[in-house]
C-alpha cells in the first residue's frame, strides 16, 4: 500500500470509458509524472485524485483513507492548473491566503506561511500586486506558493509550465525539482512534454487512450519501454523502430537489417531467447544515441557490433551530430559527436550498441521480454 | 506591425468624415427636438404656450409648472401633484432590480458552474420567458396575485417584474459567466470555499460590467412599464400610470407646460441612470458577447 493509492480506477462519461483500470501506487515523497499524448486522460486521472471529477470505479486513498467520496477541501491536495486560475480580483498575498482562510486558520498563523512560502519562492515583493500585474514566470511562482503554504499532503500539477515560453520553462523545470528535493513532498504531475517527464520525475506513468502503458523509473520506461508506444513517445529523436528478421549465426540469434543497397547486415543480439524467434519478422528498436561513430562508441558495452551504411544526410546541432540513414527501407538516425567527420552520401562504419536494442514483436507490438 | 494591428478604427478621409459628422449630427437634432420642446414649454407660462410659438423660448421663466406636475396637479380625482406616484415607483424599482439582478446572477452562477442535468433545458425555459408578450400573462397573473393577496400593491408589482425579469437577467449573467474560467471556481473548491463564498467573493468582484447591465435594463424596463402598472397597480400605482392620468385629465382646461414638466420628471431617471452608467453599459454588453 503505497501513499497514495489509485486502485483499478475507471472513468466513463456515459457509454465512454476514457480511462481503463488504472492502478497506480505512489509512495510519500514520490515525484510521479502522467505523461501521453492529447486527449489520453491525464487530467482526467488528476481531477480524479483532486476529487473535482467523480470516479466511476475502483478507488482512491490517500494515507491510507479511501477519499472517493470526500470533498476536495478536505483530501489535503493542493493544485496548480495550468492557467495558474489566479483570482484576479485578489492580491498576490490573498490569493495564496484565500485557502487558509477557508479553512479557518487564525490571521497570524496565515501570514506566518505567507511570510515563508514568498521568501522561498522569491516572490516576497510581489504580495501586494493583482495577478494582472504580473508576468507569466511570476504568476507562476504565486499559483505555487498557493499550493505550498496550504503544507498538503499531494501536490497536483496540471501541465504548469505549458504556457511559458522555452527558456523560462527549463529555469522552472529546475526550480519544482529543487523545491522537491528540498521539500520531499509528493507530487502527481501532469504533463505531454516527455522531457519535463524524464527530467523531473522519480517515476513515470505513460498513458495512451485511457490506460496505463508502463509504470517505472525514467530509466526503465527509456531503457526498456514495454511497447512500441513507450518506446516512439519517450525520448527525442524518438528511437528507431527497424523492420529486421531474427537470424541464427554460429547459433547466436541477430538482427538482420538491409543497409541502404539492399544488401543484409547482422547485428548480433545480446537477448539469447531471441533464438526462439529465428527466421521470423520482429520491429528492432534502438535510440539514436546507440548508433554512433566507432570512437563515440560506450566503452563499458561489451556487444558493439560495426554496421556499413551510406549517410544521406547530416544535420549538426552543436552537441551533437545526427546523420540519418536508410535500414530496412526506413530512415534511422544516429546520434554523434559534433566533432564526427561523416558527409552525406559517404559509406561509414557505424557503431551500434547492440547491449541497448530492444525488440518488438510485430503484432502485439509488445516488447519482447528477455 | 504592431501598430497597424492595434488600430482598429477605420481609417476615412477627410470628406467621408465631415460627412459622418453631419449626419450623426442630424440625427442628434431629430432626437433633440422633441426634449428640446418639452424642456422649453415646461418652463413658461400657459399662455405663451396656448397663444404663441412652441419653438420659442420663454419670455417669462417660471418653475411653477414643475412644481405644480411635483405637488399640486390634479392627478385622477385628488390634487397631489406627481409625487406619491414617484415615492410609488421608487418603492417598486429599487426592490425589483435589485432581486431580479441578484437571482439572474446566481441562476448565471449555477448554469455555468454548476452544471446539473437538464441545465441547457432550463436555461431554454428560462430564455423563452423573454419572449412571452405582457398582455398574455395580464389575467392569470391577476388571479395569482389575488389569491396571494398580493393585487393592488407594490409588494405585488415587485413579484410580477421580477417574475417577467429573471429570464433577462439570467441570459446576460449566464453569457458573462460562460466566459468565466472555471478552473478559477474548482481552485477554489480545494480552497475550501463553498457555494456562496465562491459566487461572493471570486465571482461577483468581477460581475460589474454585468451587473451594470442587469441593473440599466431591468430599471429603464420597470421605470417605463405602464401595463403592468395600470393593471395591478390598484391605489399604488406607478408614475406612468399617473402621468397618463395628469395628462388626460378631462376637467378644465389642459395645462400643456405642468404635462410638459411631468414627463420630464417621468422620464428623468432613467435617463440619469443612462448618463451616470451608460459607458458601462454597452462595454458590458459586448464582454458578455465575445464568449458563451
Ligand atoms: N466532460 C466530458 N465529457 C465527455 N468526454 C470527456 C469529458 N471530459 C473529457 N473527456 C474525454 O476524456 C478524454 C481525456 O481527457 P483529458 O482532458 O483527461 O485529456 P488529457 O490527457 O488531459 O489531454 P490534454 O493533454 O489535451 O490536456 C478525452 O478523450 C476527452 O475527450
Ligand atoms: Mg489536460
Amino acid at each position: 500500500m503505497g501513499f497514495l493509492d489509485i486502485r483499478n480506477v475507471t472513468k466513463s462519461y456515459g457509454a465512454v470509458e476514457v480511462l481503463h483500470r488504472v492502478d497506480i501506487a505512489v509512495e510519500e515523497g514520490e515525484f510521479l509524472v502522467l505523461v501521453g499524448p492529447s486527449g489520453c486522460g491525464k487530467s482526467t486521472l488528476l481531477n480524479m485524485i483532486a476529487g473535482l471529477e467523480g470516479i466511476t470505479s475502483g478507488d482512491i486513498a490517500i494515507k491510507g483513507r479511501v477519499i472517493n467520496n470526500v470533498h476536495p477541501s478536505k483530501r489535503n491536495i493542493a493544485m496548480v492548473f495550468q492557467s495558474y486560475a489566479l483570482y484576479p480580483n485578489m492580491t498576490v498575498g490573498q490569493n495564496m491566503t484565500f485557502g487558509l482562510e477557508m479553512h479557518g486558520v487564525p490571521k497570524l498563523e496565515r501570514e506566518k506561511a505567507l511570510a515563508e512560502v514568498s521568501k522561498l519562492l522569491q516572490i516576497d515583493h510581489l504580495l501586494d500586486r493583482k495577478p494582472g500585474q504580473l508576468s507569466g514566470g511570476q504568476r507562476q511562482r504565486v499559483a505555487m506558493g498557493r499550493a505550498l503554504v496550504r503544507d498538503p499532503d499531494v501536490f497536483l500539477f496540471d501541465e504548469p509550465l505549458s504556457n511559458l515560453d522555452a527558456k523560462l520553462r527549463v529555469d522552472m523545470r529546475t526550480e519544482i525539482k529543487k523545491l522537491h528535493q528540498k521539500l520531499k513532498t509528493t507530487i502527481v504531475y501532469v504533463t505531454h512534454d516527455q522531457i519535463e517527464a524524464m527530467t523531473l520525475s522519480t517515476r513515470i506513468a505513460v498513458m495512451n487512450k485511457g490506460y496505463v502503458q508502463q509504470l517505472g523509473t525514467p530509466k526503465e520506461i527509456y531503457d526498456t519501454p514495454s511497447n512500441l508506444f513507450v518506446a516512439t513517445f519517450m525520448g527525442s529523436p524518438a528511437m528507431n523502430i527497424i523492420p529486421a528478421k531474427v537470424a541464427m549465426v554460429n547459433g547466436v540469434p541477430h538482427a538482420e537489417v538491409m543497409d541502404a543497397d539492399g544488401k543484409p547486415c547482422h547485428l548480433r543480439f545480446d537477448q539469447a531467447n531471441l533464438a526462439d524467434w529465428a527466421g521470423k519478422e520482429i520491429l528492432l528498436g534502438i535510440r539514436p544515441e546507440v548508433i554512433t561513430d566507432p570512437e563515440g562508441a560506450d566503452r563499458a558495452s561489451r556487444n558493439i557490433q560495426s554496421l556499413r551504411n551510406r549517410v544521406t544526410v547530416t544535420e549538426p546541432a552543436g552537441s551533437d551530430t545526427f546523420v540519418t540513414m536508410t535500414l530496412s527501407g526506413k530512415d534511422a538516425i544516429a546520434r554523434m559527436r559534433a566533432d564526427a567527420t561523416v558527409a552525406p552520401g559517404q559509406v561509414f562504419d557505424f557503431a551500434v550498441n547492440m547491449e541497448k536494442a530492444v525488440a518488438f514483436d510485430p503484432k502485439t507490438e509488445e516488447r519482447i521480454r528477455p | 506591425m504592431s501598430a497597424v494591428t492595434q488600430d482598429t478604427a477605420v481609417r476615412t478621409g477627410r470628406i467621408t468624415r465631415t460627412f459622418i459628422y453631419v449626419v450623426l449630427l442630424v440625427f442628434a437634432l431629430f432626437y433633440l427636438l422633441p426634449f428640446f420642446v418639452m424642456v422649453v414649454n415646461s418652463v413658461k407660462p400657459l399662455s405663451e404656450i396656448t397663444g404663441g410659438n412652441m419653438m420659442a423660448l420663454p419670455q417669462v421663466w417660471t418653475l411653477e409648472p414643475w412644481r405644480q406636475a411635483w405637488s399640486t396637479a390634479q392627478v385622477g380625482v385628488e390634487p397631489t401633484g406627481l409625487r406619491p406616484y414617484f415615492m410609488n415607483s421608487v418603492m417598486m424599482v429599487v426592490p425589483a432590480v435589485a432581486i431580479s439582478t441578484v437571482v439572474g446572477a446566481l441562476n448565471g452562477y449555477v448554469l455555468t458552474k454548476w452544471r446539473f442535468r437538464g441545465d441547457s433545458i432550463l436555461f431554454g425555459l428560462m430564455l423563452f420567458s423573454c419572449f412571452i408578450p405582457f398582455q398574455i400573462v395580464l389575467i392569470p397573473m391577476a388571479r395569482l396575485l389575488g389569491l396571494m393577496g398580493l393585487a393592488g400593491s407594490v409588494p405585488g408589482l415587485i413579484l410580477v417584474h421580477v417574475v417577467y425579469g429573471i429570464g433577462f437577467t439570467t441570459l446576460y449573467f449566464r453569457n458573462y459567466y460562460a466566459a468565466f474560467p472555471t478552473e478559477l471556481v474548482r481552485a477554489a473548491m480545494i480552497d475550501g470555499a463553498g457555494f456562496f463564498q465562491i459566487f461572493w467573493r471570486i465571482m461577483l468582484p468581477v460581475s460589474g460590467p454585468i451587473i451594470v447591465v442587469s441593473v440599466i435594463w431591468q430599471f429603464t424596463n420597470i421605470w417605463n412599464d405602464f401595463l403592468f402598472g395600470v393593471s395591478f397597480g390598484g391605489t399604488s400605482q406607478p408614475m406612468t400610470a399617473a402621468l397618463n392620468n395628469l395628462v388626460n385629465s378631462s376637467t378644465g382646461v389642459k395645462e400643456y407646460n405642468v404635462h410638459f414638466a411631468g414627463a420630464i420628471l417621468a422620464a428623468l431617471p432613467t435617463l440619469i441612470v443612462y448618463i451616470v452608467a451608460g459607458r458601462y453599459f454597452v462595454r458590458g454588453l459586448m464582454a458578455g458577447s465575445v464568449k458563451g
